[in-house]
C-alpha cells in the first residue's frame, strides 16, 4: 500500500477560502448570531417602545401629524383628577389582587403538590381559567355582575330569598373596583397555582422527611422549608403577576370600560380610551409611558424585595 | 342607463324572500317624486374597480339590497365592487389606518362627524350632493350639517341615512300610574317616574359608557335645559348654569330609575324592556321590532308606544341621529367611478328598496325619500321617519370637528352624569372637570 503525503510546503500555501476565513473571525461570529436577535428585538421591541415614547411627547392625534411639546401631556396628566384616580386604582387593583392571587394560588398549589387521586385530570382542570381567552371570561363576569340578570342576585332574591332586591355590583365605585378585582383573581388564580406547584416538586422531599425526624410541626416545615424554597420561584412569578395585573387591560374594558364615573379606568385602559377612542394619540402615549416607573419599581422590589433575601444566600453571605 | 328594479331582477340578484317582501311592492309603487336634472358629467375611469367598507347590516334585508345595489352597478357600468361589512365599533379604527396610510378602501361608509375628522384626506363631493339634492328635494338639515365642511357649503361626506333614539314605553302602565304619553317637561318626567318606580315597573335610562344610548341620554338631559357643549363659535360652554340645572335634574331622577344604569352598555335597556323589567327607556327602533318579530314577545311590542325625547325647554325635540356618513379618499385610484357608485346608490331605484328594506331603521337625508313606502305601513315606525330633520348633532351648538367626536367616544358627558347620578361629584365639580377634559379635546380646534 502505499501512501500519497503533501509537503509541508504544500500545506502550508493551502490557505481556506475568504469566506471560512470571515467565519472564523470571532467578532464577525459573533455579530452574525446576535444579529437575528437584535433584528427581532429592534423591530418588534425597540420601534415600538420608541415610537411610543415619541408620541408621548408630541401633540399626534388620529387623522393629523403631531408636533413635539416636549412635557406638555405629562404636566397636563398631572392635573388630570381621571389620571390619579387611574393610578391610585391601578395600584388597589394590582395590591388586592396579587395578594389574592398569591395567597389563593399557594394555597391551591399546596393542595395540588399532595397525592389524590384524578391528581392529573383536576391539575388540568384548575388551568382553565387561565386557557380561557381573557374576553370570553370577561363577558362570562359581565354577565354576573349585570344589574338585572345576575346569577348571584338570581341565587339571593329569588331562589334563597335572602335579599329582596338584586345586587349592583358595578352601579358605584367600590363595590365596581371589587368587582373588577376579583375576576383578575379568579383569572390569575391557575397562572399562580400551576406555577407554584412546578416550584413545590423540585423541593427534595428528603427535607421533610429530616424536619420530621427532627419532630418539626406542619407550620414548621413550611415556614423553614417549604417558603425559603419557594422564594426564588415567588419572586418571578409575583414579578410577573404583578406587571400581568398593572397592566390590564381586556377584564376592565369588557365589563366597566372605566365606569361608572371613571372610577375603574386603569392606566391601560385610560390609555387606549384616550390614545385610540378620544383620538389624543400622543396624551394616550404619554399615559401608557406613565406607567413604566410603576413597573420598574414593582420589578425591582419584588426582585430585590423576594429574590435577594440574605438569608436565602447563607448567613455568612454579604 | 337602466334604472329600474323589478322584482324579477330582485330574485335574479339574490335577495332574500324578507328581503323581497320588504321591498319589491314598494318599488313597483313608488310615489317619489325626482327633478329632472342634468346628470353630473365623469367619465369612469378605465378598468376601475372599487372597494369599499360600511358598518355592518342591522337586520339582514340591508345587506342583501345593499349588496344587489352594487351588483347592479357593477352589471352597469362593468366597474366591481366589493363591500365589507365591519363592526361598528371597528369602523372608526379602521377609517384611521386608511387615513393614516393612504391605502385600502376607496369608499367608507363612517358615523356622523367621521369626514370632519380625516377631511384632509377626502375628497369633496359636492357635485354629486348638488345634483342630488336639487333631484330629491333638498337634503336634510342632519345631513347638511354632518356632510357639509364647517361654515362651508363644500360635501365632505355624503349621508345615506340615520337612526335615533326617542322614546319607547308600556302604553299600558303609563295608563296606569295616570299617563297618557310622556309628559314634555321635566316636571312631569320625574313626576312619572316616580310613579313608575312605585309602581314597580321604573324607568332606566343608559349611564354608564355606552355610546349610542349613553350619550343619547347625557345630551338629551343637557340639550332639554338648553345646555350645550359649545357656543355658535365653537367655545366650551358646558360647565354653565344650565349644565348645573340639568345634572340637578339628572340627580333628582336617578334615583327612580331600575338599579344599574350607570353601568349599563347599548344593549342592556333592551334586555331590561324585554323582560319587562322597565317600562320606559329610548332605544332605536330594533327594540320594537326584535319584540314584534318574536312571537314570545309581541305583546310586549303591541304594548309600546314610541314618542319623541321630550322637549323640556327647548322649542324642538332635542335627538339627535346616529348618522351613516360616505368618504371618498384622496388616495382611491377611480375617484370618478367612486362617486358615480355613490350616486347610484342614492338614486330613487337603488334607495327607495334600500330604505324600505331597513324597516325603518335608518331614516331617510333627501326630502323626496319621505315619500317611501316603509313610512306608510306600522304607525309605531313613522315617527322615526323625521330622524335627519334634527337640529341637534355631536357638539351642537358648535361647529362639528374632531374634537365633538372624541367628546362623545370619550364618553366624557356621559360620566358627568354619571358621577352627579351617584353623588361621586357634585353638579359643580362635575361640569368644572368636564369642562376641563373637553377644552383639552378642543384646545387646537378653532
Amino acid at each position: 500500500m502505499s501512501v500519497t503525503t503533501l509537503s509541508s510546503s504544500a500545506l502550508a500555501h493551502r490557505q481556506p477560502s475568504w469566506l471560512v476565513r470571515l467565519f472564523d473571525y470571532k467578532p464577525f461570529l459573533i455579530v452574525m448570531c446576535l444579529a437575528p436577535a437584535i433584528g427581532l428585538l429592534t423591530v418588534f421591541l425597540t420601534y415600538p417602545l420608541g415610537l411610543g415614547i415619541w408620541l408621548a411627547f408630541t401633540d399626534t392625534t388620529i387623522g393629523r401629524r403631531g408636533v413635539y411639546v416636549g412635557l406638555e401631556n405629562f404636566q397636563y396628566l398631572l392635573t388630570d383628577p381621571l389620571w390619579w384616580n387611574a393610578v391610585f386604582y391601578s395600584v388597589v387593583y394590582t395590591g388586592i389582587a396579587t395578594f389574592g392571587k398569591f395567597a389563593l394560588g399557594f394555597w391551591l398549589a399546596l393542595l395540588l403538590n399532595n397525592h389524590f387521586p384524578f391528581k392529573s385530570l383536576l391539575r388540568a382542570i384548575i388551568l382553565l381559567p387561565w386557557i380561557v381567552p381573557t374576553v370570553l371570561s370577561a363577558l362570562a363576569f359581565w354577565w354576573i355582575y349585570d344589574p338585572q340578570f345576575s346569577i348571584i342576585s338570581y341565587l339571593l332574591v329569588d331562589v334563597l330569598h335572602w335579599r329582596s332586591s338584586n345586587i349592583d355590583f358595578l352601579g358605584s365605585p367600590w363595590p365596581a373596583r371589587f368587582s373588577l378585582i376579583a375576576a383578575n383573581i379568579w383569572r390569575g388564580i391557575p397562572f399562580v397555582a400551576i406555577s407554584l406547584l412546578a416550584g413545590l416538586q423540585t423541593i427534595s422531599p428528603s427535607l421533610y422527611e429530616a424536619a420530621m425526624l427532627d419532630g418539626a410541626s406542619a407550620w414548621q416545615r413550611f415556614r423553614y422549608i417549604t417558603f425559603p424554597m419557594m422564594m426564588p420561584i415567588l419572586a418571578i412569578v409575583m414579578t410577573f403577576s404583578i406587571i400581568f395585573t398593572f397592566t390590564d387591560f381586556q377584564l376592565v374594558y369588557a365589563i366597566t370600560r372605566g365606569g361608572p364615573g371613571n372610577s375603574t379606568h386603569l392606566l391601560a385602559t385610560l390609555a387606549f380610551q384616550r390614545g385610540i377612542a378620544g383620538g389624543e394619540l400622543g396624551e394616550g402615549a404619554a399615559i401608557a409611558v406613565s406607567m413604566i416607573p410603576f413597573l420598574v419599581f414593582a420589578t425591582l422590589f419584588s426582585y430585590f424585595g423576594l429574590a435577594r433575601r440574605k438569608w436565602q444566600q447563607g448567613e455568612d453571605n454579604d | 342607463m337602466r334604472n329600474d328594479i323589478t322584482r324579477r331582477d330582485a330574485l335574479a340578484l339574490g335577495l332574500s324572500a324578507a328581503t323581497f317582501a320588504a321591498t319589491g311592492a314598494a318599488a313597483q309603487t313608488s310615489t317619489i317624486k325626482a327633478a329632472d336634472v342634468p346628470t353630473p358629467k365623469r367619465e369612469i375611469e378605465k378598468g376601475a374597480t372599487l372597494r369599499m367598507l360600511r358598518p355592518v347590516r342591522f337586520v339582514q334585508a340591508d345587506e342583501d339590497v345593499f349588496r344587489a345595489n352594487a351588483a347592479k352597478f357593477t352589471k352597469e357600468t362593468g366597474v366591481e365592487v366589493k363591500v365589507d361589512f365591519v363592526g361598528w365599533e371597528d369602523i372608526n379604527q379602521q377609517t384611521a389606518v386608511t387615513s393614516n396610510s393612504g391605502a385600502g378602501p376607496d369608499i367608507i361608509i363612517g358615523f356622523s362627524d367621521a369626514p370632519h375628522i380625516y377631511i384632509d384626506k377626502l375628497v369633496e363631493l359636492t357635485d354629486v350632493a348638488d345634483y342630488l339634492g336639487k333631484r330629491y328635494g333638498g337634503w336634510l338639515p342632519l345631513a347638511q350639517r354632518y356632510g357639509k365642511k364647517n361654515k362651508s357649503d363644500a360635501w365632505i361626506g355624503l349621508p345615506f341615512g340615520a337612526t335615533a333614539g326617542p322614546l319607547i314605553y308600556r302604553k299600558s302602565i303609563l295608563q296606569s300610574v295616570g299617563f297618557d304619553k310622556v309628559p314634555e317637561d321635566h316636571a312631569g318626567i320625574l313626576d312619572l317616574c316616580q310613579k313608575l318606580h312605585k309602581a314597580g315597573k321604573p324607568a332606566g335610562f343608559a349611564l354608564g359608557n355606552a355610546k349610542g344610548d349613553g350619550n343619547g341620554f347625557a345630551n338629551w338631559a343637557l340639550w332639554s335645559h338648553n345646555a350645550s357643549l359649545l357656543d355658535e363659535e365653537g367655545n366650551v360652554i358646558i360647565n354653565s348654569k344650565e349644565t348645573i340645572a340639568a345634572l340637578n335634574w339628572v340627580k333628582q331622577i336617578y334615583p327612580t330609575f331600575i338599579a344599574g344604569t350607570t353601568s349599563w352598555n347599548d344593549v342592556s335597556n333592551n334586555r331590561a324592556y324585554s323582560s319587562q323589567e322597565i317600562s320606559l327607556t329610548a332605544n332605536g327602533v330594533s327594540l320594537y321590532f326584535s319584540l314584534k318579530n318574536d312571537p314570545a314577545t309581541k305583546a310586549i311590542a303591541d304594548d309600546s308606544e314610541h314618542q319623541l325625547l321630550p322637549k323640556g325647554l327647548a322649542k324642538v325635540s332635542p335627538m339627535a341621529g346616529l348618522t351613516l356618513n360616505a368618504m371618498l379618499f384622496k388616495h382611491s385610484q377611480y375617484p370618478n367611478a367612486a362617486k358615480a357608485f355613490l350616486q347610484f346608490m342614492l338614486e330613487k331605484d337603488q334607495y327607495e328598496p334600500w330604505l324600505n328594506a331597513n324597516s325603518g331603521y335608518w331614516s331617510q337625508p333627501l326630502a323626496a325619500y319621505a315619500e317611501a313606502a316603509v313610512w306608510k305601513g306600522d304607525p309605531k315606525v313613522s315617527i322615526f321617519k323625521d330622524t335627519m330633520n334634527s337640529t341637534y348633532y355631536d357638539g351642537y351648538k358648535g361647529p362639528i370637528s374632531t374634537a365633538t367626536g372624541a367628546v362623545s367616544a370619550d364618553y366624557v358627558l356621559i360620566q358627568m352624569c354619571s358621577a352627579v347620578a351617584t353623588g361621586a361629584a357634585t353638579p359643580e365639580a362635575a361640569a368644572a372637570e368636564a369642562e376641563q377634559r373637553c377644552k383639552r379635546y378642543f384646545r387646537r380646534q378653532r
